[in-house]
């Protein structure tokens, strides 16, 4: 097709599929702290990056291998974002919005700094669990194990969320506290507590993330720093009004990402800018949103 | 009606606290040379009015562009390729960045003021990555190396800005221009306009202004004036590289704004000196200079909200 042989057609969209996966984590943790705390979190890449890394530090100092990596990491990392929600971002409510941005951005500067000066730039490698080693022959293309798993994983973890916050009576009180948190405070639900652990479970998210990159990508302190501006196009292009919005807008602009990279190479790295700048134009309050 | 009409006529000229501080910056920039070295001054103050720039969109409307560095880079691409391929004259080369900067104001502004708050943020920052990777790709730029040993020429044919002191006294001068430029800007109706937007932008639309043409109007004012610091830096410095262009430098001129007093005229001209020293005198500790300008950003917005200038015009009760 085009000139382009089907084993590259597939394999950038497989790629693409699994960028677009974090994209959809990142961007999902993401308009989870944005309800409840209407709070871009800039420190999200930095977070994502510390989970990656403390993946990295169980199995070098702990010995905890990646399947417990998978449940403990997101726990830790969770715990610090806990711990900054209390110490730090709580004082910041009932503030302009952009404090909240401009506190988690030095947030983000302090974490990548020290992870700096303590690995240097250079990446550190993961390796692939043996479980989840080679790959299948699919007959048009060579599916490696490990990123089928982690495609269908994060679908998992995000439809999961999806139902929870959509489908739970837990997610009904997030989402009226959302809307009213004065009306829920009154009904006797502890509101503080709900913000504070719904901002360490998007924490945890993006520490998810950071995890199931580990094996793909190397451990490198500014992992995240890049990523989170192409995720904040996303979440620009979704409109964070939904939570599907996020999900389904993540993995779209990653297969997006796939193609543009069979067909337009120089193009990969700004065709989601692009892709942003058509949809303004079009629908200012992105594809999923509600006009702001 | 009348009372309106005084209070313009007050607000349009410098209030007696801030003509002390004018005169202040001006004895400083005059004697500054004497002590420090004069390349690190211009440095600082090319950066000031890169703040300024920056401050008369969120100190004055309220809006946090987070991807202002892409005028301060590309404007500096412009001034330094014109002057050392085309063999322009300096004036020529930073009219033409600025007329460069003008224009992707134009673009981005009308792009983003679809989108308010935290989303104008995310929008200008995009972009600006969408710059900059434009500006790792486009030849003219040379990538990674960036365009080197810019002649600063003659200005006007005659100046030569190789001379130190010439070139000083320019840069002090532009700067004044901008600066002044700036504070006319808020200071006049439609700086009114401006904060009435900042305050309640619903209530400024009910009154019957049209919003978003005042919020881009002042979008591109400060993308040209940004664009004016970036085409007189690359002069001044005699290079332009990817640094100014990173979106790390939209972060480093929030916090310079911040450290001196988000809407406060001196403010973002203290915080430019002051984040420039920070990383001149503390560059041999490394990647520590991140970490420290983050705990300043966290400081400034946890307990150090109106910044230096802010505190002190706040102490002493006076607009500064």
């Amino acid at each position: 097709m085009f000139g382009v042989s089907t084993q590259a057609l597939f394999g950038q969209l497989l790629l693409g599929l699994i960028n677009g996966s974090f994209y959809a984590l990142l961007s999902l943790g993401l308009a989870v702290i944005f309800g409840m705390l209407n709070i871009i979190n800039f420190a999200h890449g930095a977070l994502y990056m510390m989970g990656a890394f403390c993946a990295y530090f169980l199995l070098n100092w702990a010995g905890v291998g990646y399947w417990g990596a998978l449940l403990l990491a997101p726990l830790i990392v969770g715990a610090i974002g806990v711990v900054i929600e209390r110490t730090m971002l709580q004082w910041l409510s009932g503030l302009d919005h952009l404090y909240g941005l401009l506190l988690t951005f030095g947030l983000a500067l302090i974490i990548q700094g020290l992870f700096q000066n303590t690995f240097g730039s250079s990446g550190m490698p993961y390796a692939i669990p043996k479980e989840l080693t080679g790959g299948q022959n699919l007959g048009f293309m060579f599916l490696p194990n490990y990123r089928a798993w982690v495609v269908a994983f994060s679908l998992v973890i995000c439809l999961g969320t999806w139902f929870i916050i959509e489908r739970t009576k837990l997610g009904a009180y997030l989402r009226a506290a959302t809307e009213n948190p004065g009306l829920v405070r009154a009904m006797g639900i502890n509101v503080p507590r709900m913000i504070t652990l719904t901002y360490g479970a998007g924490v945890a998210l993006a520490a998810l993330a950071g995890v199931l990159a580990a094996p793909i990508n190397q451990v490198r302190p500014l992992m995240g720093a890049d990523l989170i501006i192409i995720v904040f196009a996303v979440v620009v292009i979704g409109g964070m009004g939904s939570i599907m919005g996020s999900i389904l807008t993540g993995f779209l602009l990653g297969l997006v990402e796939g193609l543009t990279k069979v067909f337009y190479p120089e193009a990969s790295s700004t065709v989601i800018f692009v892709v942003m700048t058509v949809v303004l134009l079009v629908k200012p309050a992105g594809l999923f949103g509600r006009s702001a | 009606m009348t009372d309106i009409s005084k209070a313009s006529t007050v607000s349009s000229s410098f209030a007696p606290s801030e003509r002390i501080a004018l005169a202040a910056m001006i004895i400083f920039f005059a004697l500054a040379p004497l002590v420090i070295y004069p390349f690190f001054l211009m440095n600082a103050i090319c950066f000031a009015l890169f703040a300024c720039a920056f401050n008369l969109l969120i100190g004055y409307v309220g809006l946090l562009s987070f991807g202002h560095a892409m005028f301060l880079g590309v404007a500096g691409y412009v001034s330094a390729h014109t002057a050392k391929v085309w063999g322009v004259t300096p004036e020529i080369a930073v009219l033409l960045s600025v007329a460069a900067s003008t224009t992707l104001g134009v673009i981005v502004g009308s792009l983003a003021i679809r989108r308010q708050g935290i989303y104008f943020a995310m929008i200008t920052l995009a972009l600006s990555q969408m710059v900059y990777f434009f500006c790792v790709q486009a030849p003219f730029t040379h990538g990674e190396d960036g365009i080197q040993s810019v002649p600063r020429g003659k200005l006007f044919g005659f100046i030569d800005l190789s001379n130190e002191t010439a070139c000083y006294i320019v840069v002090v001068l532009v700067f004044l221009a901008g600066f002044l430029l700036i504070h006319r800007t808020i200071s006049s109706p439609f700086g009114e306009i401006l904060k009435a937007i900042r305050e309640n932008e619903q209530r400024a639309i009910s009154l019957g202004y049209k919003t978003d043409r005042y919020k881009l109007m002042a979008f591109v004012l400060s993308a040209s004036l940004a664009g004016l610091a970036g085409g007189m830096k690359a002069i001044m410095a005699q290079n332009a590289s990817l640094t100014d262009v990173h979106w790390s430098m939209s972060g480093e001129v929030v916090l310079m704004t911040l450290v001196g007093g988000l809407g406060t005229v001196f403010g973002p001209v203290v915080g430019a000196f002051v984040i420039v020293a920070m990383q001149n005198y503390l560059s041999p500790y490394g990647s520590w200079v991140t970490v420290i300008q983050g705990a300043v950003f966290v400081a400034c917005v946890l307990v150090f909200r109106r910044g230096i200038v802010g505190e002190i015009s706040h102490l002493l009760g006076k607009p500064l």
